[in-house]
């Protein structure tokens, strides 16, 4: 059984993605060597900053959670590539026995799909960069002058500085984490209420639905960055401007088109013999609902979604560039494209890094939405 | 039809009371009003209350919102607080230059969009129909305020071809015949327009390719092909006008994201148009012109829609509203 599985694929216990590479399988070999590479990276930028980074001085600023974090992601990711790298040269031979299942199938599918999987790496390379910031990022975002104001990049600035002197690669990076982690944690947020709000429309229907999609229709019909633009500046003077109020309004804005999808998707789960049998049973609405329509119903969220995480960085970006994002000194994509825009001419390096991380990142969450959504929909697959 | 226009544009007048219903509840729900800026902590309270008298804001918020309302009714759409002048005026002055700017952009979206989509779908699975869809990826993946300024930056600064900001040549416009101030705002529209257009003239191609493909499959597509037509004709005369028809709702749909798109632009742009004129607006807190803004995107929104909607009846005879 274990014989016809080539030996060269066991150099990926020795180096993950070796293995992978002397197969041909260029993406994943890749992928999981910029992993390593990346791991690398933020070991060797670490040495000697462990201490200062992990218990910094009282008059630093004392304990910050980011360094322990790094440390932990590090570890975990060393673990996962070489367990990538096992799982390689050990595969798994399916026992005849074993049902195909829709999420076995959709994985099949959505390996195939090569340009997906490239997206999720991508996704993943970002990620982990964001995880290992301190390490990797060699300086403070937030000092000021590290080696004088507006120098060009060079070895030791890779992007240059800032008009304050502040580096801007480890700006960019530090942007990263939250440009990320405000993308994820406001489509969590959207995707929940869309979902709500959808199965509640599309199951109960009448007037509930008739009121719920008006106001959906309403949402829908103001431009999202224009509304954006009057809640963050309306609440602005009261001192609220947080990355907190930033992602809560991100996400309370967002939510219109998951409700569609999912109302759609109940209207024609809801007739369905299963459903019939439930409400026989005399099971609760919302036992309905939630244990029995929502999780047939979540397959395209969660392609949406992933979808939705590209365009809400974007839209913080915008809402950063206008300097109604999360406020400073902390560093932003949005924000720094802002700070740089008085310097174009002199300095445009400062304009330009941010620029080219946050179209990186959404291309890359494109990419592998577009796979998830080609794997998902079986009348797309082919093209 | 006819009776479907009317019907839609009654369904508008909730919708446009909700819009502003929701938006005078946030500005309420706020703290400060636009009358802070002419205070200090030194100001007599009489003063307070004479200039808070002046601009209603001694009423219930429930007497200023009938008010507003009834004013909006009568079309008359207050004063702006910060310009101390009409806010209709402010907003006409405004809204012809964003159409101008929309306008551009949408013809640059379809050209361009309609264009490579049918060349991909034309030639699926080559190298070229892979390179369009990277390079339509990557500009559909950037932000248009960045995009706003890397224009800026290689045609204006650079390479200085074209003007980096402003609507007209603030020197010379007053002194050139009629046609060079015509090609005068023509060289101004150029970067705006590729700005705002080029982001949604890529999610345009990705539909554009998808949709031709579905009609490329059918019947009558293979009977055209068995007549001997040439792969040209066949997919610019037969495909095209079908392919297009999903085409134009989306068109219509865009009208929200270019608004959206016109606030960055519009600012990086210095043009003065309703995204410039609406962040100002909530910067300085004037409360009657943003609900005038509001008022007037909406009503632009849902007529882009209804507009789609017609144009998507006349070309589509199998369409039929009643």
């Amino acid at each position: 059984m274990a014989s016809d599985v080539p030996g060269t694929r066991k150099l990926g216990l020795v180096v993950p993605g070796l293995g992978h590479l002397a197969e041909r399988q260029w993406i994943d070999g890749l992928a999981l060597l910029s992993y390593l590479g990346i791991l690398a990276w933020a070991l060797l930028g670490g040495l000697g900053r462990f201490d200062a980074l992990l218990f910094p001085p009282a008059e630093a600023g004392g304990f910050k959670i980011h360094p322990w974090v790094g440390v932990m992601s590090w570890v975990g990711w060393v673990a996962l590539c070489w367990f990538m790298a096992w799982r390689y040269a050990n595969p798994v031979v399916p026992h005849e026995s074993d049902k195909s299942s829709n999420w076995k199938d959709f994985k099949k599918q959505f390996v195939k799909n090569r340009v997906g999987v490239f997206g999720m790496h991508l996704v993943g390379c970002l990620i982990l960069l964001a995880l290992v910031t301190p390490y990797v990022a060699p300086f403070d975002p937030d000092q000021i002058d590290v080696g004088g104001q507006r120098l060009a990049p060079q070895l030791g600035y890779l992007m240059g500085t800032d008009e304050f002197g502040r580096d801007v690669f480890s700006r960019v990076m530090y942007g990263a984490r939250i440009s990320l982690s405000i993308g994820f944690i406001a489509v969590s947020l959207s995707a929940t209420i869309g979902t709500v709000v959808g199965a509640v429309a599309g199951y109960f229907g009448g007037a509930i639905d008739k009121a719920l999609m008006w106001f959906v229709d309403l949402l829908l019909s103001m431009p999202r960055l224009v509304l954006l633009l009057a809640i963050v500046g309306f609440f602005r003077t009261s001192g609220a401007q947080s990355i907190f109020l930033i992602v809560v309004i991100l996400g309370l804005t967002g939510w219109m088109g998951v409700s569609r999808i999912v109302r759609s998707q109940i209207l024609s789960l809801k007739e369905q013999d299963f459903i019939q049998a439930g409400r026989a049973l005399g099971l609760s609405n919302s036992r309905i609902i939630f244990k029995h329509l929502v999780p047939n119903a979540l397959a395209p969220v969660i392609v949406y979604s992933s979808l939705a995480i590209g365009s809400t960085i974007l839209v913080e970006a915008a809402l950063s560039f206008l300097g109604l994002g999360v406020p400073p000194p902390t560093s932003t994509w949005g924000a720094i494209v802002n700070d740089g825009r008085e310097y174009m001419r002199a300095a445009p390096w400062i304009t330009i890094s941010p620029g080219v991380m946050i179209v990186l990142a959404v291309m890359a969450f494109n990419l592998f939405g577009d796979g998830l959504r080609d794997a998902m929909d079986p009348k797309l697959r082919g093209r | 039809m006819f009776s479907y226009i009317v019907r839609k544009l009654l369904l508008a007048i909730p919708l446009l009371i909700g819009v502003i219903t929701l938006i005078f509840g946030l500005i309420e729900l706020s703290p400060g009003d636009a009358t802070d800026r002419f205070f200090t902590p030194e100001t007599p309270p009489e003063v307070r209350e004479l200039i808070e008298q002046k601009w209603g804001l001694d009423k219930p918020a429930g007497h200023r919102y009938l008010l507003m309302i009834g004013n909006l009714v009568r079309g008359d759409f207050g004063r702006s607080i910060f310009q101390e002048r009409p806010v209709f005026d402010i907003i006409f002055e405004a809204l012809p230059n964003t159409i101008l700017l929309s306008l551009v952009s949408l013809l640059i979206i379809q050209f361009v969009g309609i264009t490579l989509g049918t060349i991909q779908a034309m030639r699926q699975y080559t190298p070229s129909d892979a390179g369009i869809s990277v390079v339509s990826l990557f500009f559909y993946s950037m932000p248009r305020f960045w995009l706003a300024l890397m224009l800026q930056l290689i045609f204006a600064l650079m390479w200085p071809i074209l003007p980096s900001s402003g609507m007209t040549d603030a020197v010379m416009h007053d002194y050139m015949t009629p046609f060079q101030q015509f090609l005068d705002y023509c060289k101004h529209l150029i970067l705006p327009g590729c700005a705002l257009g080029i982001a949604s003239a890529a999610g345009i191609a990705r539909y554009m390719r998808s949709s031709l493909l579905e009609v490329i499959r059918q019947d009558y597509i293979r009977t055209a092909r068995a007549k001997g037509l040439s792969e040209t004709t066949i997919t610019v005369k037969h495909g095209m006008r079908n392919a297009l028809l999903p085409i134009i709702t989306i068109l219509g749909l865009q009208l929200p994201f270019l608004f959206s798109g016109s606030v960055l632009v519009e600012t990086i742009f210095a043009w003065p148009g309703m995204g410039r004129l609406i962040v100002e607006a909530i910067f300085t807190q004037d409360t009657p012109v943003i609900i005038g803004c509001f008022f007037v995107m909406t009503l632009l929104v849902v007529a882009g829609n209804l507009i789609a909607d017609i144009l998507y009846a006349l070309v589509d005879p199998r369409i039929r509203y009643s």
